[in-house]
């Protein structure tokens, strides 16, 4: 691995917008590639984490699995995945893929748990009064009532995941990563310059995906905070 | 890695040279060589990185815990230092402070500044304001207040704090061997680089794994053992 040592001036960071200006394609190019990665992983991390989390908050069960196991994706290091898979999937898109649904998983669990374990028990009780089923119970008032917080936990993963996504370069995966572990030829303007769309495009993962949960909330909630930020696991932690 | 390339993973075992999932023998005879020198590397760094980190984070919310104008100025600027990717910050730095461990440790204190400030100014706010009114009345100076009253009290949200801060700096560690040859990492990128070695993968990564899991279960030890009074008040609410 060889790291060139470009000299830094303060114009670096000008020629870094100049850069982006210049390989417009290029940028683009790689942010989709990028956003390909990390919405592909998100769709299988939510297919799986959703149902899971959902489920065992709406049986009130495992709720010590539940919670501690999101503490245990934020440890894990994702570079450490990655090699972990290598020998198994291969250098690619795949290797990355299952790393960051990995890593994503254990955080949404956790949140849609939450989520769906902390409706007021007397809500509860009221709709199966009325003779709802449980399915009915589930579907029309849990899962109404939990989609700020549930929402709050898959925007968090997504942050996470995008901004991770970045690594993908070291094992093959492509995205921005590529240019910023390739400082041979796209010097140091060109890392600066795909770290700031790195940096861009996590902010408007962040910001977009918090119009969805705003949309997704039913409107009697939409006034209270969408997620207290006192648990230690609502702190978004995207190790690119 | 595609094309015609003839792997070569030297003169060892059978399993070594064939490339296989997981040779016993090559942990054996790597183990001092490569992956016990990897693996203190990786916790000096992490160590270091998270001492200094809150010696800064522990002025900087001590600071502000009383002057507010301290506060949105630090807090802009370790969440920007959060936003730049970590494989970018570590050649960002080269120019600065060469190809040094010192470039690794910058950037490592940096990722932590946030967490662990984030967490202590927020232990320092939930202090109630009857019990600092208290303590004044019993006639406690400022430092009496902050190392007896406020510390303690800050207590449960500074340690998981360190938590995070701990079992992230472990994670962004191994992308730093990307520009030094220090840490786990190491003897990822060079198994990448020698046509996907799968033993030497599977070890350091597995290793790396192992070590952030370790720290966070020696750290929830920790935070019990620091503030029992947290879990007795949970046991009777």
């Amino acid at each position: 691995m060889t790291v060139l040592a470009d000299t830094f001036k303060p114009s670096t960071f000008v020629d870094a917008f100049t850069f982006i200006g210049n390989h417009g394609w290029l940028i683009w190019h790689k942010t989709v590639e990028q956003l390909v990665l990390s919405g592909s992983a998100m769709g299988v991390a939510i297919g799986i984490a959703i149902p899971i989390g959902v489920w065992l908050g709406h049986v009130h069960r495992g709720s010590f699995a539940a919670i501690n196991i999101s503490n245990i994706g934020r440890a894990l290091p994702s570079l450490a995945v990655i090699a972990i898979a290598l020998p198994f999937i291969g250098v690619g898109f795949w290797d990355v893929l299952l790393a960051l649904v990995v890593l994503a998983v254990p955080l949404m669990i956790t949140n849609a748990y939450v989520a769906v374990d902390g409706i007021d028990p007397d809500v509860v009780e009221a709709a199966r009064g009325m003779g709802m089923r449980d399915l009915d119970v589930l579907l029309r008032v849990e899962l109404p009532l939990a989609m700020p917080l549930l929402f709050a936990g898959i925007r968090t993963a997504a942050v996470y995941v995008v901004s991770t996504a970045t690594i993908a370069a070291i094992a093959g995966g492509g995205g921005l990563g590529d240019i910023i572990v390739n400082q041979a030829s796209y010097r140091l303007e060109g890392v600066i310059g795909a770290a700031i769309c790195v940096a861009a495009l996590a902010l408007l993962a962040d910001f977009s995906l918090g119009l969805v949960q705003f949309a997704v909330s039913p409107r009697g909630l939409r006034r209270r905070p969408a997620f207290e930020p006192d648990l230690p696991h609502a702190i978004p932690l995207p190790e690119h | 890695m595609s094309g015609p390339v003839i792997p070569n993973f030297g003169s060892g075992s059978h399993c070594v040279t064939h490339n296989d999932l997981f040779c016993t023998d090559w942990i054996r005879d790597n183990w001092r060589g490569v992956l016990e020198p990897a693996l203190v590397q990786h916790i000096e760094l992490t160590v270091k990185a998270v001492g200094i980190g809150f010696g800064i984070a522990f002025v900087a919310a001590v600071a502000a815990r009383r002057l507010r104008f301290v506060e949105t100025p630090f807090s802009l600027f370790s969440a920007f230092v959060y936003t730049i990717p970590s494989l970018a910050l570590f050649q960002l730095l080269i120019p600065i402070t060469g190809l040094t461990d010192t470039t690794v440790e910058v950037a490592l204190v940096g990722y932590t500044l946030l967490i662990l400030f984030r967490n202590i100014l927020a232990g320092f706010r939930a202090v109630p304001a009857e019990v600092l009114e208290s303590a004044r009345g019993m006639g406690l100076t400022g430092l009496q207040m902050l190392w007896r009253i406020e510390l303690p009290l800050a207590l449960p949200s500074i340690v998981a704090g360190i938590r995070i801060a701990v079992v992230s700096t472990i994670s962004l560690a191994t992308i730093a061997a990307f520009v030094r040859p220090v840490g786990l990492g190491e003897p990822i990128f060079i198994a990448i680089g020698n046509d996907i070695f799968k033993t030497e993968l599977i070890a350091a990564g597995g290793l790396a794994v192992a070590l952030a899991l370790a720290a966070d279960g020696v750290l929830v030890l920790v935070q019990r053992a620091l503030t029992p009074w947290t879990r007795a008040r949970a046991r009777t609410a």
